[in-house]
């Protein structure tokens, strides 16, 4: 946070949850926070350009054990993207999976400012939070994986939520994390012994099923005032006709009531959840279906997942989801189990356009974005690495703000485009304001974090703001890519890190996490079972398990107390 | 089969008493264990060397003198020196563009000797000249 | 008299992290629980470098940290071609700095995997590496293959806390219904305890490897009937452990990575351990030596982009290994001069490299006096980590576990010394203008 006072002045803001939907207007901030004015500050020059909040990505895979094995045994990305150190960066590596540098100074020259690290294990929580304290500029959170744990499938099959709230509760702790993360709930513990699940399959060894896990998991979430809902990777990721286990995973939450005004489920990069078909050979877009559920329903909300065409790292703790991709693509593959808690896989893909079913998978991530009517129920990622790399944003940005460009795309791609998806029948074309919502506003007020500063320009908000160098009337694609791959300033807490596209400054970021309030007594009685865990299960003590705060430097802590 | 100045098969690598002083190798019980080579009952036998008698292995890349040392399990042919300064002094630094010294597998020569084995400071200031 | 639990062991790459001691006097007096040997042997301390010195006229004279830091300083910033090497004897916050200088001076850092897995690193970049953690190995494994590995000389709790002998959940039995199978040219200790003893000829392990594979994908018939010393009827047997095995998991040492073939064999492994996964749940994990190699590895990944070797000249990272690795650097009289960091190439480098690294200005920081202190010309002395300084290191499963501090000590950390040598190098460079 930077001292002293600093004018944006007659800039074009787009602040959505505050309504502002481009007016000329200045921001003044003092002392790294947004007020009302100023007296003698620095003064930026904004005339009649698009001025954001700071970006906020709710999904994105930047830091932590399956990142660093994808740079590591991928040193041929590494070498995509090399930037010398200057007097302000540290030297810049990786395209798909970039180092910790080059992903805190490109994601700021994009104009964001907050990320979410989309999977934490938690036994190797350190290190996700090692390589967070890594990423210049970017204020941060992760997720712990919560759902393949034995201790939550024990819960779940004995019924008692006030005892699988109180784990939540103290794995948040532990590895001071955000919120709970689902992936492929029941299958990466299948995955143990080669084996998957559907929905409705029984875990093996386990007695519940993947659906069990997630409704319970929501059940407790909101037994506190958890700012974010559970986070969902659901069962059968990227298998053509899955839409239909999407949508079932969507209805296990119907009805449980949420602490707040958001959804009880936030269900993650929803492009390799929306297949129809039955195999490859007839493999479909089911976006429209998709769309209309959460046009209907309140309960639910997404990201995109949206593809960018060319070479990426795809990594998950889906590991039979990693390890079917390897069949495909016969690449390397690297596959991590994580004792009673998780799993991963990671494997190099190639999205290209000369390929029908990466033609519908492309044309899905937009499709969702274009017939889901209210913005403020999706946010854009690329769940990066997986559908590419984050760097891909104003690609996707342009896209859905310029339906010429769209056309013009489609007729690069596979010609199944045109009659396996819905893609070139929207006219559809999104407003710098739709813009803004999907890229900081909804991400901000789904993860709750709207209540402390982010993703907004009122009054106590952070001084986190974006100045792009293009005029609110602009319509050409290329010159709206180009705007937002590269900010004319990026603001981070009153300081500007990022000037015509440099980064000039490199302040550390805050790391985000939530303490849930748990009954001690309830604690207690979770405990005993737990360091039964430990005592004969884990190759780790109990004691050496929870994240020191060593491992946080710059906290920033959100109590969630218990709803009485 | 070993004679004198036939052709053996070196390899080296971690023992015990080498892990336990790997922090303590100025010290008696290091340059006992470590400046040592292993070899089988018959190969000793051929050699016509003694449990501690002195033997001194020679490579393309260097040679070395240690204590031989019977052991069971050593496959006719092969000698085992633990890793560290004396094995090291009869390795190959070419990596064959892996990075990797070749600390397993190198074509050596073995034979009696009544020379003295040097202590690791001694054996260090042979690279300094 | 003070029991602390929980300490955690900074030895080897098993990171054992129950071990009880007493300390008295701010000395560990006891190992009571949990150590093996070679950690017991490192917990209770050995002989120091009791000062900071500087190298006149061939002799270490002991001077201030002060003094020697600047002169480190002095060396790296005149150097033209500095090589920064060591790294997995200490935590990754040292580490961390380590990287950070090597950009400031431009150098190449590399790190012990070089010598150790560096192979491994390169198979992992060829086809990937499908493993697990430890715990799963316990919980689950009823097949365990220790191949060029001898735990019970190199990872002596190896066994007892996370392999054969351990109890887990599906394994609550420990070893009664487990199978162990060794591959190896010697009958070490841990061959004599396996079902299965492969005793290979030396450098064969290649076609062992192949024609495992061969019999897993059920192309029997072009297996001859003896390869690399084993008989196609013990290699018979023990693909059928493999194949009937519900979790098997391959161990491999450095008798795999040292030899002749190198990263070839560990893809061989690899590809071994894929195809076994065609039958049954099987991984694989290199059997990482040193406590934080598998940490220097992590932090030099994800600050540079790739795991050792690495050359910061030109400002960005160049990762070429058989290039820019320290023995190939050394073996052309390449570099002008090195930082050595919690490692011995003195002890062990190859002979032809040492000859060139013991020529050349040498910084040495460490707690212990080994060979390369006796060409060292600026001798650092340490606190010993996991002792005396905390701080977080990466078990060979790659889970990151934090050292306890036990005792206090006047020493200073191996962060501390690097931090120290960074901001004077910085100042040298600022008072040249750079």
């Amino acid at each position: 946070m930077a001292e002293g006072e600093l004018l944006i002045r007659n800039g074009v803001v787009y602040d959505p949850i505050n309504g502002v939907k481009g007016e000329k207007k200045d921001i003044c901030i003092r002392d790294g926070k947004v007020v009302e004015e100023v007296k003698n500050p620095k003064v930026i020059d904004a005339e009649g350009r698009v001025v954001m909040p700071g970006g906020v990505d709710i999904h994105s895979h930047i830091a932590g054990a399956k990142v660093n094995a994808g740079r590591l045994f991928r040193p041929e990305d590494g070498r995509k993207g090399v930037k010398a150190r200057t007097k302000v960066c540290r030297s810049e590596s990786g395209y798909s999976v970039p180092n910790t540098f080059a992903t805190g100074y490109r994601y700021a020259r994009m104009g964001y400012t907050f990320v979410m690290e989309a999977a934490m294990p938690p036994l190797a929580a350190r290190h996700t939070h090692e390589e967070m304290v890594d990423i210049p500029i970017l204020d941060n959170a992760a997720l712990p994986l919560i759902d393949n744990n034995w201790m939550t499938m024990e819960y779940v099959k004995s019924g008692d939520m006030d005892l699988l709230a109180a784990y939540i509760a103290w794995m948040m702790k532990a590895t001071k994390g955000y919120g709970v993360k689902v992936v492929n709930p029941g299958g990466t513990e299948a995955w143990a012994w080669a084996k998957n699940c559907d929905l409705n399959d029984e875990v093996p060894y386990f007695d519940v099923t993947p659906a069990e896990i997630v409704k319970n998991l929501a059940v407790a979430n909101e037994k506190f005032e958890m700012p974010h809902s559970i986070h969902v990777h659901g069962n059968m990721l990227g298998h053509p006709g899955n839409y239909e286990v999407t949508t079932s995973t969507y209805d296990l939450v119907k009805g449980i009531k949420p602490y707040r005004d958001r959804p009880a489920m936030h269900a993650t990069h929803t492009q390799f959840h929306a297949y129809g078909g039955t195999r490859w050979g007839d493999f479909e877009s089911k976006a429209g279906a998709i769309a209309d559920y959460i046009n209907k329903n309140e309960h639910v909300s997404i990201d995109l997942g949206s593809i960018i065409l060319g070479d990426t790292t795809t990594m998950t703790a889906d590991g039979p989801m990693e390890y079917s991709l390897y069949q495909i693509t016969g690449r390397k593959w690297t596959n991590h189990d994580v004792e009673l808690e998780t799993g991963s896989g990671i494997t190099p893909f190639l999205y290209s356009g000369k390929s029908p079913v990466n033609t519908i998978q492309w044309a899905i991530g937009q499709e969702l974005a274009l017939l889901v009517k209210d913005p403020w129920k999706l946010a854009l990622t690329t769940d990066h690495p997986n559908a590419g790399p984050f760097i891909g944003y104003p690609i996707i940005i342009s896209m859905l703000m310029s339906k010429r460009r769209r056309d013009e795309s489609a007729e690069d791609m596979h010609k199944v485009i045109f009659d396996r998806a819905e893609y070139s029948s929207i006219d559809r074309e999104y407003d710098l304001n739709e813009i803004a919502i999907i890229t900081r506003g909804m991400a901000a007020k789904t993860l709750g974090l709207h209540e402390h500063g982010k993703g907004h320009l009122g009054v106590g908000a952070d001084g986190d703001v974006a100045v792009y160098d293009m005029s609110p009337e602009e319509t050409d694609a290329g010159k709206i890519q180009k705007a937002f791959l590269n900010t004319k300033y990026t603001i981070k807490g009153g300081e500007v890190v990022v000037k015509d596209g440099e980064v000039v400054a490199t302040p550390a970021g805050k790391t985000y996490f939530v303490t849930p309030e748990c009954d001690d007594k309830l604690t207690d009685e979770m405990l005993v079972k737990l360091k039964d865990k430990f005592e004969h299960y884990y190759s780790v003590n109990f004691n050496n398990y929870p994240v020191q705060d060593a491992y946080v430097p710059n906290p920033y802590e959100i109590k969630a107390p218990w709803r009485s | 089969m070993i004679k004198m100045g036939t052709k053996v098969n070196l390899i080296s690598g971690r023992t015990i008493v080498q892990g336990q002083n790997l922090d303590n190798k100025l010290s008696e019980a290091y340059f006992n264990e470590v400046a040592t080579c292993e070899l089988n009952e018959s190969d000793m036998e051929k050699l016509g060397v003694a449990a501690d008698g002195h033997v001194k292995v020679k490579t393309n890349y260097g040679e070395v003198v240690v204590k031989a040392k019977e052991k069971a399990g050593t496959p006719e042919g092969v000698i085992f020196i633990p890793m560290g300064p004396w094995a090291n002094a009869l390795v190959s630094g070419d990596t064959h563009g892996a990075g990797m010294p070749s600390f397993k597998g190198i074509d050596a020569e073995i034979e009696p000797t009544e020379e003295e084995v040097l202590q690791v400071k001694a054996l260090m200031k042979t690279y300094m000249e | 008299m003070v029991e602390i639990t929980d300490v955690v062991c900074s030895l080897c790459g098993c990171v054992c992290d129950d071990i009880v001691v007493e300390v008295e006097d701010n000395k560990v007096t006891k190992v009571k629980k949990g150590a093996c040997a070679v950690g017991k042997s490192k917990l209770m301390g050995h002989g120091r470098i009791e000062e900071p010195a500087i190298r006149e006229n061939g002799n270490l004279k002991d001077c201030s940290y002060d003094e020697a830091i600047k002169k480190a300083a002095e060396i790296l910033a005149a150097s033209r071609r500095p090589l920064l090497y060591g790294w997995s004897s200490t935590v990754c916050e040292a580490d961390k700095v380590g990287v950070e200088l090597a950009e400031e001076i431009g150098a190449v850092i590399d790190n012990t995997a070089s010598v150790c897995h560096g192979p491994s690193v390169l198979a992992i970049q060829d086809v990937g590496l499908p493993s697990c953690t430890l715990g799963e190995v316990k919980n689950r494994a009823d097949l365990i293959i220790y191949w060029g590995a001898n735990p019970a000389a190199a990872h002596a709790n190896h066994m007892k806390r996370y392999s054969y002998i351990s109890k887990g959940y599906w394994t609550e039995e420990g070893k009664k219904n487990k199978k162990l199978v060794v591959v190896d040219v010697r009958r070490t200790p841990t061959a004599k305890m396996a079902d299965v003893f492969l005793q290979i000829e030396q450098g064969k392990d290649y076609l062992v490897f192949s024609a495992l594979r061969a019999l897993l994908y059920g192309y029997d018939d072009v297996v001859p009937e003896e390869v690399g010393g084993i008989s196609k009827k013990d290699l018979l047997e023990t693909v059928k452990m493999m194949k009937e095995a519900k979790f098997g998991i391959i161990f491999f040492g450095m008798g795999v990575t040292h030899t002749r073939g190198r990263h070839n064999n560990i893809v061989n492994a690899i590809e071994t351990t894929r195809a076994a996964h065609t039958h049954t749940k099987f991984s694989i994990m290199p059997m990482r030596g040193h406590y934080n190699v598998a940490g220097i590895n992590q932090v030099c990944t994800w600050e540079t982009g790739f795991p050792f070797a690495v050359d910061l000249s030109r400002g960005y990272a160049w990762y070429n290994p058989g290039e820019i690795s320290a023995t190939d650097l050394l073996i052309r009289r390449e570099c002008d001069a090195a930082l050595i960091i919690a490692s011995d190439p003195g002890a062990h480098f190859p002979g032809e490299s040492i000859r060139h690294l013991s020529k050349i200005p040498v910084i040495q920081i460490d707690p212990f006096p080994n060979p390369t202190t006796e060409f060292a010309d600026v001798v650092i002395p340490a606190a010993i980590s996991g002792v005396e300084a905390e701080g977080n290191v990466y078990r060979m499963d790659n889970i990151p576990i934090r050292l306890r501090k036990l005792v206090d000590t006047e020493y200073l950390a191996d962060e501390e010394i690097m931090k120290s040598i960074l901001e004077e190098v910085r100042a040298i460079k600022e008072k040249e203008g750079e």
